[in-house]
């Protein structure tokens, strides 16, 4: 298991605030959208197994914080966490958030993006392994549910954030 | 003439539906639990799943595979006897078997459906074909991935049956069926649970220089550079050092794919019916490429076109692709 | 332990390629030393190795089965090639000695005729056992990798038909095959050009893993164990259990005092403890395990249990 606790060595003076608002701004959405997923997609519980009380931190490597995801059908945990405070993870899943975001939504494929070492992955590896499983057995694109659920605003904001990412979808750098 | 039927890999009901709407004349599939060998934490079907996937696929005019491809330890038959019972209850158009006694039970119970033998039988001569053919009314043999070209059209003049060969995916370098690579270091048997290098015992070490070790149950299977493209902790495919190798090698294979995207013509003229693309454990993503670049080429071959291969290479493992024994037995 | 001079102690057949004369002077002691009662000869990994020993094939028969041993010929794992075709169909046509198959070409061409089924055949369970036994098998020896209860539930099955049944309780556990020759790679040859290199490693070619520890040994195209199988502290079990056979598989070691050991415990003559310190002492710097019998990793050594 990576033992290593490098996010907060990433962090800049001033960013800890910063990240500490972005947290907060973002909680409600956050909130919104795991429960929407879990309401929709009630097969993915049972896909994560053992794997629902454990605690995942998806770790987009460019943005201030990271996101917490505990996948408890009881008690869903899905927050964003400021790099000085994430908490103790069985499973950490580290790359660019473009990548995390298409890996979620099926239009990337995990394993490819492991090999090129796109993406991190350290902690219990089979639970990561049942969580990718499980998000791939969603229909539909997690991303567009939930830009949809903003309307327009959220759907241009979607549109640039993958524009702003243009490398993030070809495989390019695999050649 | 061979029908060129591309076998498709299902891990989920998702994958299951994308394989079917991009192409796949079959998909394969098996169930949560150690009677297929892709027994993998998150993956397969349960029972109700497989009746709506049979239903998805057999409306759009695809077939379904069942695969109960490993096998039973003795007194554990019955897990494998009651999911060829479920099988045969929902539909499944053929059963993928390696064990005669499965084998064995399925000819008998349902002689109505088709047995194919796994690869995991490892049946690689004619008169090993024939035995399955003829004890078991075998249908089509899935051939180990060892064989040249030259060799798979030798072996298809002289068996009953149809031939299946993987062209995509994973390459297995020991012949399947016979490795107990895992169950020696993890205590989780390949071909009694169907487990490969299972996640549970795989951990990524992170060194402080940025190279990283891919362990499995401990055992440090391969070291990659901070730049170097990595691998999945597979025991055959692991970097070792031995007395003439003191640097460290790839004792038995690189971390690559088989990719026979170049040589399909010549397959389907030596007489393969079916190609197979490995992948249950794959995402949909990878389901969706490579079923849409070979039906595309296969379509473009049996309308007498040449074949556009789409470049696959982002999808392969290590991101290196080989002929593997395809091209050449020098392979050997 | 009760004394169970039923039990039979078999030699499985030499895995790796080591020169004739070596052969010849292993099996002459073979004959005369060591308490085995049956012998498992002929080549299994590779039918490039064949010719070097066939040659002397019908003297070491003779030689064996003149000191009373039973002599048995095991055929390829692998069967591929028109020449391994050819052997595994010749062997097959034997009516003495005994066969072991180990490759469906080999069941094909036996027919119904009586036939051994060697550990390459993957008879897991009674279904599979007893199709084998309608089809003539008389005698089955277990995948290596079984662990205890489905190997008590195989062999009350297999007893039950009649079966003889094995199972390997020393030596390195053969763990895959492949069309690849591993020696062949090391050295930067192919197989069909491989020289024979594999004759330098008479115990299998050591891998060891890039932190320095020892994990497989390579020989040819196939795969074995680090570790020596040592099922010595549990073969009363294996026998209670129903298993007629303790198979040992030749190593670089006195296999002579090896089989000495296993046949002093069977019947009461040393103590299991004192048995297997002299058997570590034996095996020399190979380590021992049990871990496939104890369903558990196969490289581990699980120690035993309160006596049953």
């Amino acid at each position: 298991m990576i033992t290593t606790s490098e996010p907060t060595a990433r962090l800049r003076p001033g960013e800890g605030a910063i990240a500490r608002l972005a947290c907060l701004v973002l909680q409600p959405v956050l909130t919104r959208v795991v429960r929407r997923v879990a309401a929709r997609h009630p097969s993915l519980f049972a896909r994560l197994g053992p794997h629902q009380a454990t605690d995942f931190l998806i770790d987009p490597v460019e943005l201030p914080f990271a996101l917490h995801l505990r996948p408890d059908p009881q008690a869903l945990v899905f927050r964003a966490v400021p790099r000085d405070a994430t908490p103790q993870a069985g499973a950490t899943i580290r790359g660019r958030f473009l990548l995390l975001l298409e890996l979620i939504d099926a239009e990337q494929d995990g394993d490819a993006a492991f090999f090129s070492r796109d993406l991190e992955v350290s902690g219990d590896t089979e639970a990561v392994v049942r969580l990718r499983n499980a998000l791939d057995d969603m229909d539909g694109s997690l991303a567009e549910e939930t830009s949809a659920m903003f309307g327009p605003a959220g759907r241009a904001v979607l549109a640039r954030l993958r524009r702003a990412y243009p490398d993030a979808t070809k495989p390019q750098e695999y050649a | 003439m061979s029908l060129a039927e591309l076998i498709c890999p299902a891990g989920t009901p998702a994958a299951l539906r994308t394989a079917v709407d991009a192409g796949a004349d079959a998909v394969y599939c098996g169930f949560q639990d150690a009677t297929n060998a892709r027994n993998f934490p998150g993956l397969n079907f349960t029972p109700d799943e497989l009746a709506e996937a049979v239903t998805y696929a057999h409306t759009r005019g695809t077939k379904v595979l069942l695969a109960l491809n490993t096998y039973p330890p003795a007194g554990k038959v019955d897990l494998w006897r009651q999911a060829a019972d479920t099988g045969a209850r929902l539909g499944v158009d053929a059963f993928i078997v390696a064990d005669m006694g499965v084998a064995d039970y399925i000819a008998r119970t349902y002689p109505g459906i088709r047995l194919h033998l796994s690869v995991q039988a490892a049946a690689s001569s004619p008169e090993a074909i024939r035995y399955y053919c003829e004890n078991f009314g075998i249908k089509r043999v899935v051939l180990p991935r060892i064989l040249t070209i030259p060799e798979i059209r030798e072996i298809r003049r002289e068996i009953p049956c149809e031939i299946e060969t993987f062209i995509f995916g994973n390459h297995g370098l020991m012949v399947e069926g016979r490795c107990s690579l895992t169950n020696y270091l993890t205590g989780q048997s390949t071909n009694m649970d169907g487990v490969c290098s299972p996640a549970s015992d795989v951990e990524y070490v992170r060194d402080a220089d940025g190279s990283m070790s891919s362990q499995l149950a401990g055992f440090t299977i391969d070291r990659f550079g901070p730049e170097e493209k990595a691998g999945y902790p597979t025991i055959c495919k692991g970097r070792y050092t031995a007395p003439h190798r003191p640097e460290g090698y790839y004792a038995f294979e690189e971390p690559v794919s088989l990719n026979l995207s170049r040589l399909l013509p010549e397959l389907i003229e030596a007489g393969v019916h079916a190609f197979k693309i490995e992948g249950r454990q794959r995402s949909k993503s990878y389901v969706r490429g490579v079923v849409r670049a070979f039906r595309a080429a296969v379509d473009d071959i049996k309308a007498g076109r040449d074949a556009n291969i789409a470049d696959l290479i982002a999808l392969t493992e290590g991101q290196k692709q080989t002929q593997g024994a395809f091209e050449t037995k020098k392979w050997r | 332990m009760a004394v169970k001079t039923m039990t039979k102690l078999t030699l499985g057949p030499i895995a790796y390629h080591w020169p004739a004369d070596a052969r010849r002077d292993f099996y002459a002691r073979i004959a005369d030393e060591a308490p085995v009662d049956e012998v498992y000869l002929g080549e299994v990994i590779c039918s490039k190795r064949a010719p070097f020993h066939e040659a002397d094939l019908p003297a070491t028969i003779e030689r064996l089965e003149r000191a009373g041993k039973t002599v048995i010929l095991s055929t390829l794992a692998e069967v591929m090639l028109k020449r391994e075709r050819k052997a595994t169909e010749d062997l097959a046509a034997m009516e003495a000695p005994e066969i072991e198959i180990n490759n469906a070409a080999g069941l094909f061409a036996r027919g119904k005729r009586p036939h051994r089924i060697g550990p390459f055949m993957n008879a897991y369970n009674e279904a599979t056992i007893a199709w084998m036994a309608g089809k003539g098998a008389t005698h089955v020896c277990l995948p290596a990798e079984m662990p205890a209860p489905a190997i008590a539930a195989a062999a009350r099955n297999a007893g039950a038909l009649g079966l003889g049944v094995e199972v390997q309780v020393y030596g390195r556990a053969s763990l895959a095959v492949s069309a690849r020759c591993y020696h062949a790679r090391a050295h930067g040859r192919t197989k069909d050009n491989c020289q024979f290199v594999c004759e330098e490693d008479p115990d299998g070619m050591p891998l060891r893993t890039r932190d320095d520890r020892p994990i497989l040994r390579v020989n040819g195209i196939q795969t074995l164990s680090e570790s020596y199988i040592d099922l010595l502290p549990e073969a009363a079990r294996l026998v209670a259990d129903g298993v007629t056979h303790l198979r040992l598989t030749p190593q670089t070691v006195d296999m002579v005092a090896v089989t000495q050991v296993f046949r002093d415990v069977l019947d009461g003559r040393m103590p299991t403890g004192e048995a297997d310190s002299r058997l570590a002492m034996l095996s020399g710097d190979a380590g021992l395990s049990n871990g496939f019998y104890h369903g558990t990793a196969g490289y581990r050594r699980i120690a035993a249990a309160a006596p049953t």
